[in-house]
Parts: C-alpha cells; structure tokens; sequence
C-alpha cells in the first residue's frame, strides 16, 4: 500500500490497519524516519529548522509503487506500507514509514530495509532545509545511491 | 509538450510548469535542454551543469538521449533526496 500525505500519522494505527485479519503474519519490520536536527556544519551556519518536501505526486506514487512490487517479488510479504509525507516539517516530525510483513522476520526485515533504501534514490522527492531564516536544497548523497545498488548485485 | 521544474530547476526558471513547442530538431532529452538554456537568464542558470540534473519522460527517468515528442510530459529537478 502507498500513502502520500501532508499530515501526520499514527504508526500503531497505520501497522493494525496494514495487518488486521491475517494470521499468516510472523514478523513485522517497521522503519519510521524522523526529521533530524542536523546540526551546523559542512558550509551550513547553524542547524536545520525545517525542512519542506516537495514532490512530483504522479511519479511519486507510480515510483514508489513500483519500489513495492520489487520487493514483493523478491520475498514472500503478507502486507506492505510506504507511507511517505510531504510539506513543511520540523526536527522530531515523522516523515516516513515503511512497513513489511511476512510469515518470518528475515523477509520482513530485509525487505523494509530494501524499501528504504530504494526509496532514497527513486521516489521524486526534495528536501529544501531552512537553517537561521536561510532556505538550502539538500544535495543527494552518494552512500544512498551505494545502499541502492548493493542490492542489485544481490 | 508540458514541461515540469522542481526543486532549484523551480527556483531558478521562475517557474513550476510550462507548455512549450520546441522546433523540430529537438528530438531528445539533451536537445530539449540545450534549447531551454537559450530561452533566458533563469533557464541558463537551471541548465548550466545537465550532470547536475536528472530528467523524467512521462513520469518515468530518462537519460538524455531518451527522445521527446509533442504531447509528453518532461520533468527537470536535481537528483532526489526522499526518506
């Protein structure tokens, strides 16, 4: 399941929703990202007070849907969330969530971890950072796109 | 064709969407580029370094030898920093 969303979410409800009714569910991996203080720093004057999120809505979901069935192809999942947000938010705001279940932990946690990292280089998304009243496009960064790649060579 | 600009591409062409007809003879991603740097300030300063942007045809990634026509949708924007 995709959801693409401004406002916040409740990660108890949103795991008893993806989960409710099946009972072939051994392990379920949850990954929550939260917006980080990051502090002053590498060129940046003082630490991030907000961060925007701007996204391509259409490319968005059809990417992050596809990132989906990739991993549903590559293990046996019972259920699966990306649920991403986007707008303004603050340090401390959740602002991502990736959910697997599966009959075992392994698939669960392997799979979340792969959604994630596939996310970080496919899913149209920027993060525009506002340090003391200054706003700054955040760059990509090359670890991200080395976490993707790993997995093809797996 | 409807063209799309995030992020800094947005900021710097002043503009978050357009629909353009390019000439004949852009008949790909890099023309398409090479024929909006020439279109002003903003555009030039969007297009300045193509390493540094990431295109998508019809909602999906392109590279630039990936071919354009009337009636597609073209993005431009950095490369995606989501998570």
């Amino acid at each position: 399941m995709i959801k693409l969303q401004a406002e916040d979410f409740d990660i108890g409800a949103e795991l008893a929703a993806l989960t409710g009714g099946q009972h072939d569910i051994g392990g379920l991996a949850v990954f929550v990202g939260l917006v980080r203080a990051e502090a002053a720093g590498d060129g940046a004057p003082a630490a991030v007070e907000a961060m925007t999120l701007e996204h391509y809505p259409g490319m968005t979901r059809k990417m992050l849907a596809g990132i989906e069935r990739k991993a549903q192809s590559r293990w046996p999942l019972s259920a699966s969330l990306i649920l991403h947000r986007y707008g303004r938010l603050v340090p401390g705001d959740r602002i991502v969530m990736a959910a697997c279940a599966s009959s075992h932990r392994h698939a669960a946690f392997e799979a979340c971890q792969f959604l994630m990292d596939w996310l970080k280089t496919e899913a149209p998304f920027w993060k525009l950072e506002e340090r003391q009243g200054e706003a700054r496009w955040v760059e990509a960064r090359k670890s991200d796109e080395a976490a993707q790649k790993r997995w093809e060579q797996g | 064709m409807k063209l799309l600009y995030f992020a800094w591409v947005k900021t710097r062409i002043g503009l978050a969407g357009e629909e353009v007809t390019p000439p004949a003879g852009v008949a790909t991603v890099a023309q398409l580029m090479t024929w909006l740097a020439a279109r002003g300030p903003g555009y030039a300063a969007a297009f300045a370094e193509p390493e540094r942007l990431r295109a998508a045809v019809n909602q999906d990634f392109a590279g630039p030898e990936i071919a354009v026509s009337a009636g597609d949708e073209v993005a431009f924007f950095p490369p995606v920093t989501g998570g």
